[in-house]
């Protein structure tokens, strides 16, 4: 085992860890606002890291920039939804 | 030994399925029965069968989800008359008997299949070659099953016209669904500015890549009908109205032309949809170029609904 894979290792693990956290969070926290806050805000960096994690382990850099698109993706589509379920949610709270 | 996350999964599979049976909310079992096809969809890539598990991902929860989402959100104000009327013990002990005798008899079918199962991959690998593509997938699919293929997509039209047969007759020709307002600078409008050029060449690229990958038109389609959806529900364009000629003829032209080159075939090859020997590729890509917008039309219009609205409004 070399030092890439050790980097590698570290940082998967590191994000799996984030997403635990993140589900942890979503499971203890009081309301919808702070439990997408975890959820978003954690799972992203958890899939950020585990990326990073798997950068150096790919064969070509077409297939590197495939999975940093991913994670951009996945960027872009929680940021929307937890803003979108984050708005519903408060006008749900200003109705009742 | 089982490896643990092949496991795991099965594990979550067999859970999300009797959450989905077992949910008192119809929202709650949706979103369970969305959950239960994404890991259905990680089961399939486990299985190796990629084109399978796109097509689940695609259809299985993306598009029957948004279906379903948008059924449990009709049915809402019924839900508790629903409650208020359910079944007596009897009538649930029966279901329960009948249930369990479908699932025992289907565990005593797959118990009772010979090992090895019988095959036909050695004949589809042995005549691939004859019909120019080098996903066997697509080969079975557009050339030694195409029959199937091509009723799968008449299917499609047909359940399109169910759900437009709903429509109250003031609004029969109008405009599907109901107007979107969403803020036009809001965080829904962003996104679907920025997705769709996004989404629409991933769809094509799994469409094209479909004869020598894994991928093909009706994971394509489905991708590419998210997008439009996606402009439709940020209000940034609206459905077109169902009366439209250039609509109604988009909805048929994919099936039609399938139709068209399989009598070609009887002429020209030996039978109904056979290709003449070295056109098998050229005449698949242009089934696949004609029933791709076929299928994004109607995968897109069977999600927005019936006509709720006259053209005018």
């Amino acid at each position: 085992m070399n030092i890439v894979d050790l980097f590698s290792m570290a940082a998967i693990t590191a994000g799996a860890i984030f997403f635990l956290a993140g589900t942890v969070g979503l499971l203890r926290f009081p309301d919808t606002f702070t439990r997408l806050h975890a959820l978003t805000k954690a799972d992203n960096l958890g899939l950020g890291l585990v990326v990073l994690g798997l950068l150096p382990q790919v064969r070509s850099v077409l297939a590197g920039l495939t999975l940093v698109c991913v994670w951009l993706l996945v960027l872009l589509g929680s940021a929307g939804t937890s803003q979108l379920i984050a708005r519903a949610a408060r006008e749900r709270d200003l109705d009742s | 030994m089982i490896d643990l996350v092949t496991a795991g999964i099965a594990a979550l599979i067999l859970a999300l399925a009797i959450w989905t049976v077992a949910a008192r909310d119809t929202l709650a079992a949706v979103i369970g029965f969305v959950t239960f096809g994404l890991m259905l969809t990680l089961a399939w890539v486990r299985l190796v069968g990629v084109d399978v598990a796109l097509t689940e991902a695609a259809i299985g929860g993306g598009l029957t989800g948004a279906l379903m989402i948008g059924a449990a959100s009709r049915l809402r104000p019924l839900e508790t008359a629903a409650e208020a009327e359910r079944p007596r013990g009897m009538v649930r002990l029966l279901a329960a008997v009948m249930a369990a005798g479908v699932s025992i008899a289907l565990i005593i079918c797959v118990l009772a299949l010979p090992n090895p199962a019988p095959t036909l991959a050695p004949d589809t690998a042995a005549n691939m070659n004859a019909t120019g593509v080098l996903n066997p997938i697509t080969a079975v699919l557009l050339a030694f099953r195409a029959m199937d293929t091509l009723l799968e997509a008449i299917v499609l039209v047909f359940a399109l016209i169910g759900v437009w047969s709903l429509a109250p007759d003031r609004a029969w020709g109008g405009r599907p669904g109901l107007r979107q307002h969403a803020d036009p600078n809001g965080i829904l409008a962003y996104i679907a500015r920025v997705l769709p050029p996004i989404g629409i060449i991933v769809g094509t690229y799994i469409f094209w890549i479909g004869a020598d990958l894994p991928g093909g038109k009706f994971q394509g389609a489905t991708i590419v009908a998210a997008m439009w959806l996606l402009v439709i529900m940020a209000g940034l364009a609206d459905a077109p109205p169902i009366s439209r000629t250039w609509l109604r003829v988009g909805l048929v032209a994919g099936p039609l032309v399938f139709i068209a080159i399989g009598a070609y075939g009887a002429v020209a090859a030996e039978a109904f949809l056979a290709y003449p020997a070295g056109f098998a590729k050229p005449l698949i890509i242009v089934i696949e170029l004609a029933l791709m917008p076929t299928l994004a039309l109607i995968l897109g219009l069977l999600v927005i609904g019936a006509p709720l609205r006259a053209e005018k409004s």
